[in-house]
This record gives structure tokens, sequence and C-alpha cells, in this order.
């Protein structure tokens, strides 16, 4: 990690020195660590807070607040299974349990080979088309247990 | 000569194999050396029928769907590039029943157009809206939205117009004009649609409104669930900026207006006006202590007008047509019409942009065709996770702002969830406290505890403890958390409880399964 640390502190400091000028920038700060980063390292937090004059407790408030901000390294393939009520309506719990075993972890954890995280997610916005599944920014509608084992099958090959 | 053909880029098109499908028609093409252009559209609501490829005949579109890539070679065989016969052909487009009926305002041209060409856009009536807007005066502009009767779409209908007259009226130099984008309902997909679909009546809106107020800058604030929405929004700004709709000189009438998207990050909170303004400052999405209105005192302190995207959007047309025409749609204080979207356990999902006044029942089984399970239609939850469920002989409600908070329900943004009779209604109350419990931002006490000890004392009810006494004991928190919270999410996250507990009763009884 102590190897790591010194690029990603490097990354933080471009990131924060590209954005500061912009108005209210932290959220777009976050966004620009996690999409380069997969994630905001705890390391992140004081860099941003020196960079934007806030304090750590500010910076740490607001990475907390939002789900979507990760604090740890996440899978290779994130996989993200809608539980909002459209999708339970068409049989997203039994979908999301279905996820839970085929991958071994529940939602929040990463699988031990690191190919995958699990996550819940409320609305994809694909509410014709429920139950819907996220993995890595592509959208997946009426999913099936079996369609779902294709798709994981398909982010092994790639991991 | 080239044949166009339409195969949606839209996220929900997509989700079924729009993009194989497109691919497969690419390579056939290539093979029989067959002149294609393809278009990648936004969808066109019908998500039964997605993907929904698209050929342009002399007679038209013609629609085939759903099409898998499986069927690419068989349509080519068929000649679908002159319209040809085969088994998913469905006629020209806009003949299709589930079309014919709708008023297609506001989405006029989502699913028609290319959404990032604003040639494709001007040729199909967009700028006319801001070309009209640029002769008249920003008191006229307000006016025109006021006298059209648009309520605000995001779900509490604020009359538009008096909010635009507040931030016009305000004397300082900065003002900022904001798009809530931030869907998070479920059963909410119209926005979504609108973004990937027209984003450019978005914008054109959305400058419409700051030409209307004197306010330069833009923001949309855009949920992080929505990456297709995004780029589309981002290839729309640069299209609308090169071709100087947006920028220093706003179709060539010295006035300034930019625009920029901003990204959330997964709160459902930052749908509400004020804890939204807190996230695009880049703070935790705490709501705000109003007054002051956002109006008078909003985005880093100053007159800021927060509009939903529906909202905006409607605007163009309005301008365009003019405010009575939009008012001649729609029934009472309801005026114009309304994107309704078809979700959860249903056979024909999608959206169905209709005047104000339609019933339940009608959209349901009409234009729905009852579950996609096959079986009854036990209950319905309208307007998103705060919205109350209605039980089946309630279906002849009307579809508008009045009648349905007439039966204690709530229109929201106009999305409706059906559930079959299997649905477990102690189970979805239980769900309904904690997505508020994720949810709450967690400044207000009835929220941040209530909804906690909400699902506590559900799941007690669902094993069987105490029954009476902890659903009259649920029924008080209800009421704490209605009467106590700061804002909506804290305040209307007992409807759905509720109501489940006045229609579904026998669901918090006899537990012992």
């Amino acid at each position: 990690m102590q190897t790591r640390s010194v690029p990603e502190t490097d990354i933080v400091k471009r990131i924060v020195a590209e954005h500061r000028a912009r108005p209210g920038p932290l959220l777009e700060i976050l966004h620009a660590i996690q999409d380069e980063l997969g994630y905001i390292p705890g390391g992140a937090v004081p860099v941003v807070a020196e960079g934007l004059n806030l304090s750590r407790a500010e910076v740490h408030g607001v990475v907390t607040f939002y789900h979507h901000f990760r604090r740890s390294r996440p899978g290779t393939h994130t996989v993200q299974v809608c539980q909002a009520e459209s999708c339970q309506a068409t049989g997203a719990e039994a979908l999301a349990a279905h996820a839970r075993a085929r991958l071994g972890i529940d939602f929040h954890e990463t699988t031990a080979n690191g190919h995958f995280s699990l996550e819940p997610i409320y609305c994809l916005g694909n509410c014709a088309c429920s139950p819907a599944v996220m993995i890595d920014g592509q959208l997946h509608g009426r999913v099936t247990p079996e369609r779902f084992d294709a798709l994981i099958a398909a982010g092994e090959k790639t991991t | 000569m080239s044949t166009v053909v339409y195969v949606p880029g839209d996220a929900g098109a997509l989700s079924l194999g729009a993009g194989e499908v497109a691919q497969a028609i690419l390579t056939e093409a290539k093979r029989l050396a067959a002149d294609v252009t393809l278009v990648r559209n936004g969808s066109r609501g019908a998500y039964w029928l997605e993907p929904l490829v698209e050929v342009t005949t002399p007679a038209g579109r013609m629609a085939y769907g759903p099409v898998s890539a499986a069927d690419v070679p068989g349509l080519f065989a068929a000649g679908f590039l002159r319209g040809g016969a085969h088994a998913l052909a469905l006629g020209v487009t806009d003949s299709i029943d589930w079309f014919k009926g709708q008023q297609r305002l506001t989405f006029e041209r989502v699913g028609v157009v290319d959404p990032g060409s604003v040639a494709d856009y001007v040729k199909h009536g967009g700028y006319r809206g801001l070309t009209r807007a640029l002769a008249l005066t920003g008191a006229d502009i307000v006016q025109a939205i006021t006298a059209s009767g648009l309520r605000g779409r995001g779900g509490a209908a604020f009359p538009t117009g008096i909010k635009w007259k507040t931030v016009l009226d305000q004397r300082t130099a900065q003002k900022y004009i904001t798009c809530n984008a931030d869907e998070g309902d479920s059963g909410t997909f119209a926005d979504r649609m609108l973004m990937e679909g027209d984003p450019l009546s978005l914008i054109e809106g959305m400058t419409i409104a700051g030409i209307a107020v004197g306010a330069t800058q833009g923001y949309i604030y855009l949920r992080a669930e929505y990456p297709h929405a995004l780029r589309a929004l981002r290839t729309a700004i640069a299209a609308a900026t090169q071709a100087r709709y947006l920028g220093n000189d706003v179709a060539g009438s010295g006035r300034r207006f930019d625009l920029e998207v901003r990204l959330g990050a997964g709160a459902y909170i930052c749908g509400e006006e004020t804890s939204m303004l807190e996230s695009l400052e880049g703070k935790r999405g705490e709501v705000r202590v109003r007054p002051p209105l956002p109006a008078i005192k909003g985005l880093f302190g100053q007159p800021t007008i927060v509009n939903n995207v529906i909202t905006l959007a409607s605007v163009p047309w309005i301008l365009e047509h003019g405010a009575e025409a939009y008012a001649n749609f729609g029934t009472g204080k309801s005026r114009g019409t309304l994107p309704i979207q078809l979700a959860g356990n249903i056979r024909r999902g999608g959206l169905i942009e209709r005047s104000f006044g339609l019933s339940l029942r009608e959209l349901l089984y009409d234009y729905g065709g009852g579950t996609a399970t096959g079986r009854p239609i036990r209950t319905v939850q309208v307007g998103g996770p705060l919205g109350a469920y209605i039980p089946a002989s309630q279906f002849d409600t009307a579809v508008d702002y009045e009648a349905l908070s007439g039966i204690g329900a709530l229109l929201g943004h106009g999305g409706i969830v059906v559930f079959d009779d299997s649905v477990d209604m102690a189970r979805m109350a239980r769900y309904a406290m904690e997505f508020c419990a994720i949810e709450s931002c967690g400044k207000c006490t009835p929220c941040r505890i209530g909804s906690t000890r909400g699902v506590e004392v559900i799941e007690r009810i669902i094993q069987g403890i105490d029954a009476e006494r902890n659903v009259q004991l649920l029924e008080e928190l209800c009421d704490t958390m209605v009467q106590g919270s700061l804002c909506g999410l804290g305040g209307m996250a007992p409807f759905p409880v509720q109501s489940a507990l006045k229609y579904f009763r026998e669901d918090f009884r006899a537990r012992a399964k």
C-alpha cells in the first residue's frame, strides 16, 4: 500500500488543481478521483481538504454521505442489482438472493478473487423492463437468474 | 440511395439488446452491400416492443419489434429495408394503437430525432420556442408560462410561472437556472428517456428560462445512475454550443447562457430541491430550512430556478405554440399533458403522454394490458417510494393532481408501479421505512430515527409479535413522522405505510405462516 500511496497522492493533487477554480468543486473532484482510481482512498481526504481549504471532517462528511462513493477498492466488475419497488414487483428479491448465492457474497462485499463487487441500487430508471441490473455501467433489463449467470460468466472471461 | 434505419440508443432499449441489434444490422448490410445509414434515436417508450427498429420508407417510418440480433438476417431477407412483410412487422410506427391515442407535446421528438444533432432538432421544430422568446420581454415569457398553467412535473406541482416570476423580480447580478434531473422514484423514467432521446429540448427550455429571468448560467443536476443520459447531455451541450445556441451570443441575440452537467452521487434525498442545491455546491445533501425560498436565496445564495426535466422541456412547446394551446389540454387545475410511466409487473410497460384526466383503469388495462404474470392486479403505487398504494377498488380515479390527492394519494412524477396478487403489503410497508432509513439525510429526528423504528415495528408485526399493539404504535409513529419531519422524505415516507394499513389490513394480521 505504501508504494502505491505516492502516485495516488500525485493523482489526487492533479485532480484538485484541475477543478479547484470551479464553483462548488468538491463532488466533481471526488467523482474524478473515483473514476480514475476506482474508489476514494483514505489518503485522498487530507489532500483534497488542503487543496480546497476545507477541514478533513468536511471532506470525510461528504464522501460518506453519498452511496456512490466507495472507500475501498472495488472488484474488477461492479454488479448493481436494483432493489426498488418496480423491480420488487417482478422478483428482485429472488434475483438478489440468487446473485448472493452465485457470487458467494452479500451486498457491499467483493469476491475473494477480487473479480466482482455486489451492490444494491435503488432505481436504474429501467422500470418498464424490470428487474434491472447494471454491470460496469451497462444496463440489463428483464434479468432472470439464468441471464444473470450468463452475464457473470461473460464477466469472468474479462477479469 | 441510402436507407435510414433507426435503432434506439436509449438505455432501456440497450438493456434489451439494441446494441447487438445495431451491430448485426451493420454487419449484414456490409455483407449484402446494402446502403444503410444507421441512426441511434431515443426510445418511443413502448418498451415491450424494444428493441424497436424503424426503417424510413415512402409510406413513412415502418416499425419492427421486438427485434433480437438473431432476427436481423431474416429481416434483410424479407426486404425490411423497403418495409417488407415479416413476423415482427408492426406497420407504420405512428399507426400502432399504443401511439395513436397519445398526445405527445413534450415527447414529440423523443424516439423520432437523432438526439445529438442540432440540424435534426431544428428540422423537427426545435428552437422555434427560443426564437419566439428572444422577441419577448422577460416578463412576457414568464406571463406565457403562468398562463399555460404548467406546474412542476417533478412531483410538487408548484405553478412554474410563479416560481419564475419570483426569480425575475430579484435584483441581483447573478441568477441561476438549475434542472433537477435526480429522477430517483422507482417506476419513473420519463426524465431519462427525454435526456437520452431529445436532450436539446431540455437545453432549449433552460435557455428560455435564462433569457426570461436574466440568468446566464445553468446547471443540470443529474443522478449518477444515468451514465447514458450523461453522455447524451454532454454531446448535445457541445453541439448546441458549436451551433451558437449556447454561449455568449445565444442565437445571435447578444445574450449569454452557459450550461453544465453536474453529477449526483447516489442520494435519493438530493431530488429534494434544497438538498440538491447543497449537493450542487459540493456539500452533503442535507435539506435546508425554508424560508428563504431557492427563488430568493438558492444556489450559492443567489436567486435560482429549480425545475424538473419535464417541466423545463415543456417550455419550448409552450413558447412555440402559445400558452393557450397548452392550457387547452388537461382538466381543472391540471393543465397540459403528463408523461405517465407504466412500470413493474405490467404486460405493456412504457411511457404514455396524454392530457390529464385518464383513469388508472384505462392506463392499466387499455394501455398496459394487465400484469406481465397474467395474475390480477392487486395494487399500484403511484408517485414513487413516497406515494400511496392504491387498491383496485379505486382504479376509476383520474390521473390528475386533484383527483389523486382526493383519495389521499399523490401523482408525484407520474410513475405507476403495478403489483399482482402475490404482493405482501406488510413487506412493502417495511421496505418503505427501510428505504427512508437508507436515504434519510439525518438532519431531523422524526425521519432519521423514526424510519429505523418503523422498520423494527413492522418487522415485529410480520413476525406476529403483539401485532395489534404494534400496528397501533406504527400508526402513531407515522403521524409523528408526517407532522414532524423537515422535508417530504420523512414527511411522506409514511404514506405507503398508512395506505397499506388502510386498504390491506389483512396482510398485517394472522402472520402465523
